[in-house]
């Protein structure tokens, strides 16, 4: 049997590809809808949905549980001040600390390079777990409260630093060495010559970082009790968890709604989750790539 | 101390991220001692009591940790099984279709993996809630519910099954589809030549070939049996107590004994099971595949 075209692999049967598409079609359907729900809800009318329930379309388009988180908008953009706070020096730090060691161990002709790879290794391996790292934040460090507790445990992991390695094992030694011939020191190669030459793998480990930061509320959870230092996510938790919980004495303590002022709570929860959430969702797509990039570096044995 | 001059510098860059990983990775290692201590906040880790393994026989006589391990076990086992088992299927189904929908689906499927667990509970109370859930409302139209979803602990295994194949799908489709990508084209053409079908080439050339990154990403997983997405069983399930027996995993019944309890003998000797059980899996399996193939093996 001759094959008409030898380049063109991808002529299977019709059949079969539909079915791909099928299932993909269905698949896709099902990451999507209930996001969708969350977003006809938040624009329904409090009314309809005690009738007929959540829906991807609202019978009548309605405001104002946006109106509502809006008018009001302190204990918000508080939660987002600090979550764009933490999600910036997190990661700026966290791109500088990363990729300076990895860089350090993924030079040959450094001496440590061994020990301070396993050192890094081991602890991917072999963890304390979450009791000694509570106490040593809350009783060792004093961080409890503190916007530090949100920021130092996740800088740096050793995923993200042989991520960097690999990426950094690619440049060629010849040129540190000349750079060193000329009397460059270690930390002009690695601002001059290694950052620049590093943009995709910044780019991808800098939005590791941003999901990272950006998504956390466990570190909140933990060690956050004041009000004026929590983050979006972890706000959401308590919206999700008390369906009245824009109703309670709570949210008005925390000057989130106004006293006396009646809250559509099921559509205002859905729209707390829209625009705490919604601004990622629509950005991020668009640097999947850098994404996708970082996650095959990974999967590379190193 | 030559070598050590000589080094210096770069070893002067490498620093802050050695003195982090120090303090948050090793320093922890000295509370591992907490469980055979009575800790007293004020005393210190190591000048509290001594207590050998009482905390443990406290914690193995307990009836919850028998409830923890095995769904923490039966979890794991069936995400890695099933996981695995789902990423690698729709890697393959990526391949046979065209670039352009590659890149709409892989889209599409990463949006689950980019919200984070709390999103991902209101997307899942949107659909499950008992008044006003999707779910609901549509049973109710063929007059059946309305199905307490948030009370019966039955139907958890297949929501937590589902929610992490749902939010794990688009990250590993896509490693297993980047690994196949880079599979030569020739191969599959001899193949073709040879009247092999698409399910033959799937089975005697893509397998084979993204096999070692199967086997490294199942070790990893291994390694990790005794751990749980904290997120997942505490987000989607809304910590709600009724439904513990099938959703109370080792992670959330530390959090608990530690945080609402603050029984941190109890809550350490169950994170020192963790931890030390799960590095000795990690180098169990990679030393068993290692004697298979020494190429699988991770290191």
């Amino acid at each position: 049997m001759m094959a008409p075209r030898l380049s063109n692999t991808r002529s299977p049967s019709k059949l079969s590809t539909w079915i791909i598409h099928g299932i993909f079609i269905v698949v896709c359907i099902a990451c999507l809808y209930p996001f969708l729900v969350i977003i006809g809800t938040s624009f329904q009318n409090e009314t309809d949905i005690l009738l007929s329930g959540y829906s991807i379309l609202p019978k009548q388009f309605d405001l104002t549980a946006y109106q509502v988180i809006l008018h009001n908008p302190g204990v918000l953009l508080n939660a987002y001040v600090v979550t764009i706070f933490t999600t910036l020096v997190g990661t700026v730090a966290g791109l500088w600390i990363t990729t300076s060691f990895a860089f350090t161990i993924s030079r040959k002709d450094y001496a440590y390079r061994k020990q301070l790879s396993f050192f890094v290794f081991f602890t991917m391996l072999f963890q304390g777990g979450l009791v000694p790292s509570y106490i040593l934040m809350v009783s060792w460090l004093d961080l409890k409260n503190n916007l530090l507790a949100l920021i130092l445990p996740f800088l740096i992991t050793g995923w993200h630093v042989l991520l960097m390695r690999g990426f950094l094992q690619t440049l060629p030694d010849a040129l540190f060495e000349s750079a060193k011939i000329d009397g460059a020191t270690e930390f002009t190669i690695f601002t001059r010559i290694v950052l620049p030459l590093s943009k995709p793998a910044l780019a991808t480990l800098g939005l590791f970082l941003v999901l990272q930061y950006w998504n956390d509320w466990w570190l909140t959870l933990l060690y956050i009790d004041h009000e004026d230092k929590m983050k979006l996510q972890y706000l959401l938790i308590r919206v999700l968890r008390n369906m009245e919980f824009l109703n309670s004495a709570e949210a008005i303590q925390y000057g989130l709604v106004k006293p006396g002022q009646q809250v559509p709570s099921l559509s205002a929860r859905m729209a707390m989750c829209i625009l705490a959430a919604g601004p990622m969702l629509v950005i991020f797509p668009f640097f999947q790539r850098y994404f996708v990039q970082g996650l095959t570096v990974g999967s590379v044995k190193g | 101390m030559r070598t050590f001059k000589k080094n210096f510098s770069l070893t002067l860059l490498a620093l802050p991220g050695i003195a982090l990983l120090f303090i948050f990775d090793y320093v922890p290692l000295y509370g591992l001692l907490l469980p055979f201590k009575d800790y007293k906040y004020d005393l210190g880790i190591w000048n509290s009591p001594w207590v050998g393994f009482d905390n443990f026989q406290f914690l193995f006589k307990g009836d919850v940790i028998q409830r923890v391990l095995r769904n923490t076990l039966l979890y794991n086992l069936t995400f890695i099984a099933l996981g695995t088992m789902i990423s690698v299927t729709f890697a393959l189904m990526l391949r046979e279709i065209s670039k352009r929908f590659v890149k709409v689906y892989q889209t599409v499927l990463f949006i689950p993996y980019f919200i984070s667990w709390v999103v991902a509970g209101f997307a899942f109370r949107a659909l499950l809630d008992m008044e006003y859930g999707v779910l609901n409302k549509g049973l109710e139209m063929f007059g059946i519910g309305p199905v307490m979803w948030y009370n019966e602990p039955k139907y958890w295994p297949f929501i937590l099954i589902i929610g992490a194949v749902w939010k794990g799908l688009g990250y590993g489709a896509v490693i297993y589809y980047a690994a196949l990508m880079g599979v030569d084209s020739e191969y599959y053409e001899a193949a073709r030549i040879d009247g092999a079908g698409k399910l033959r080439q799937a089975i005697s050339i893509s397998i084979p070939i993204i096999k070692p990154i199967i086997i490294m990403m199942v070790i990893l997983q291994i390694g990790k049996i005794f751990y749980s997405d904290f997120g997942l069983f505490y987000n989607v399930t809304l910590n709600s107590s009724s439904l513990y027996s099938t959703t109370d995993v080792i992670d959330t019944f530390v959090y608990r004994s530690l945080v609402d309890m603050g029984d941190i003998g109890m809550a350490g000797a169950a994170g020192f099971f963790q931890s030390t059980v799960g590095f000795t899996l990690v180098i169990l399996t990679n030393y068993i595949v290692r004697k298979i193939n020494r190429e699988n093996s991770l290191f």
